[in-house]
């Protein structure tokens, strides 16, 4: 009796010992890993601005802010670039979100049980899809359509872009909002439906509503992936730097910045003035993402506040 | 011998003369419910429960956590009807008519018997909104009319002086006591026949529960109203009639005097005198 006493009060110490050496060793290495990220971000950033920033001495304000960007002649002129993107970036927004909130709404309230079980994995698979390969099937199989149908000299446009940005943004779209709308409480349903309002007028007016901020984090979460994408819009927009001009620019050749950066990074003089330019170009576009980036988790922390003032 | 829950029964004598009346004189019962047994997917909630509401009363259904207070009231409106796996048997009647047959408009069932929730929900749009909304559903277009309705409903509900200036604010801007009261006034706004009220002081101070307790009492000159109320004490002075249940089975109903100063039953007995675990 006295001596089990006596061994395990000696145990207890060195099992603990032992335990608190093993924690500080995974502590510390959690700490290594944290701290490597920053370093790594502050890194990409230092990085940028050390090539990019020379760009804004290099070449006066009036130029880079010109609607040219022919570097050839020396004019740098990032508008119809930086157009270019948002009119690609905008015609997605117009087709993925009314699309990608309409599946996630099928999705989880009108999709029988077993269909919603293949769907919720098959469009994680879609998420995963290579940009690569979208770019590819844009361009022999959407670019082509495009130009049959909607009677474009080439079908490689602005829209084809969108159509793609938009596919990659949808799934995004699609599972971020199904999350958000299966976090509304079930109490939300049933004043609703209390009130004599049927199934779809609750999911309408009670059901999404509730669930409006994270689908605008949806939105924007998807949105931030497609605007950074690369390869499928340099494969079918066309590839034409030109000061977009009202709507019909849509179905015409534009240019994105991500598009210009990785089709002429492999060209320039390393340290010329074109290539500190297409830093510049990659600041803007840093800047950006970073902003969307930043609204969508100013909405997510929003949403967070709501759902704790709900539960008190 | 029976000592706590006594004294609020004794502060209502008037109400009690005209329930003890209704008895006598044979009052067809506004909702009947006949041997209905209710299941959920995974738990047995109510086991062959009867029980007749009569117009212009407060019915109370009291009794200890999970005795399937909240499940008859649901099942009332039919919200029951969205839970899957569900298994129900015996007939309820609202004036007569079975409302699980077949033809029944679910919608115009819950319009007539309107449901208060034991946590307010405002629904996420304006203060004005929630009233409308189901005034809206209805088919009511005409703003004055949506207007005058707005504003009965809030003053019926003791909420509208205190919002009166900011209808347009966001429901969910409201204080707890506030939203509770919003919940009662936007079912009134639909002039139901009856109001099912699942603990609609819960989580109110003392100066508001009051205020609730003493506008049910006017209320009940409009309209049935079936109530569970969040104590014994609750009970005695809200109840023209109650009916005590336990382990999902109706124990014993009787008007509020039967019940509170002389149960028929020892299980009543027990719980109204506070001895029940
Ligand atoms: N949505 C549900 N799904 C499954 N079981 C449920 C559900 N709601 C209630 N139950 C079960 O049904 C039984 C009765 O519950 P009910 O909510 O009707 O009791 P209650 O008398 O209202 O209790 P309380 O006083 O705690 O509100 C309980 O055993 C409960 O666990
Ligand atoms: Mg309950």
């Amino acid at each position: 009796m006295a001596i089990e006493q006596q061994a395990a009060t000696q145990a207890v110490p060195v099992a603990r010992r032992r335990r608190l050496r093993g924690e500080t060793a995974a502590e510390a290495l959690v700490r290594l890993s944290g701290i490597s990220v920053i370093i790594f971000v502050v890194l990409v950033f230092v990085f940028l601005a050390r090539e990019g920033i020379p760009a804004f001495f290099e070449v006066e304000a009036g130029n880079l802010l010109g609607t040219r960007w022919y570097p050839t002649v020396g004019r740098y002129g990032l508008l119809p670039l930086i157009t270019g993107s948002l009119l690609v970036t905008a015609g997605a927004v117009l087709i993925s979100v009314p699309l990608g909130l309409a599946a996630a709404i099928y999705m989880h309230e009108l999709a029988p049980a077993w269909l919603r079980e293949i769907l919720k994995p098959l469009i994680e698979i879609l998420a995963g899809i290579p940009s690569v390969v979208l770019g590819f099937l844009g361009m022999i199989a959407v670019a082509p359509l495009l130009r049959e149908h909607l009677n474009m000299p080439t079908g490689l446009s602005a829209f084809a872009g969108s159509v793609m940005l938009a596919y990659m943004a949808l799934p995004t779209i699609i599972s971020v909002s199904d999350d958000a709308i299966d976090a509304v409480p079930r109490s939300y349903r049933d004043a609703s439906l209390a009130l004599g309002a049927n199934h779809w007028q609750t999911v309408c007016h009670a059901v999404v509503p509730a669930a409006r901020s994270g689908i605008m984090v949806a939105v924007m979460l998807g949105i931030g992936r497609a605007i950074g994408e690369t390869m499928a819009v340099l494969m079918v927009t066309g590839n034409a730097a030109r000061m977009p001009d009202g709507l019909s620019a849509l179905f015409q050749p534009v240019r994105t910045m991500t598009a210009t950066i990785a089709a002429e990074m492999g060209e320039v003089a390393n340290g010329s003035v074109h290539y500190h330019v297409l830093f510049a170009i990659g600041i803007v576009l840093f800047l950006i993402t970073f902003l969307v980036n930043l609204l969508a988790s100013v909405l997510m922390l929003r949403r967070g506040t709501r759902r704790d003032q709900l539960l008190e | 011998m029976v000592t706590g829950a006594m004294p609020p029964t004794s502060a209502q004598p008037p109400s009690e003369g005209t329930c003890d009346a209704m008895t006598t004189t044979a009052v067809p019962s506004k909702i009947r419910v006949e041997k209905v047994s209710f299941a959920y997917s995974n738990a047995e909630a109510l086991r062959a429960v009867s029980l007749d509401v009569y117009p212009h009363e407060v019915t109370v259904l009291f009794g200890p956590a999970r005795s399937g207070k909240t499940t008859l009231l649901r099942l009332l409106n039919r919200l029951t009807d969205l839970l899957e796996g569900t298994r129900r048997s015996g007939h309820i009647y609202l004036d007569g008519q079975d409302i699980f047959a077949p033809d029944v408009d679910v919608a115009e069932l819950r319009r007539r018997v309107g449901m208060v929730f034991a946590m307010p929900i405002p629904l996420p749009m304006s203060i004005r909104a929630n009233l409308t909304y189901g005034l809206q559903l209805k088919g009511i277009r005409d703003r004055a009319l949506l207007e005058a309705r707005v504003e009965s409903a809030l003053r019926a509900a003791a909420l509208w002086d205190e919002v009166k200036d900011r209808l347009e604010d966001p429901a969910s801007s409201l204080s707890g006591g506030q939203q509770q009261r919003l919940c009662l006034a936007r079912i009134l706004a639909l002039e139901p026949e009856v109001i099912l009220l699942d603990n609609p002081t819960s989580g109110l101070d003392p100066i508001s529960t009051s205020k609730v307790e003493a506008s049910l009492h006017e209320l009940r000159q409009r309209y049935t109203i079936i109530a569970v109320p969040h104590s014994v004490q609750q009970a005695a002075r809200i109840a023209d009639r109650a009916a005590f249940m336990l382990g999902g089975e109706i124990i014993e109903v009787g008007t509020a005097r039967e019940i509170f100063t002389r149960p028929r039953d020892p299980r009543t007995r027990d719980y109204v005198e506070g001895r029940f675990g």
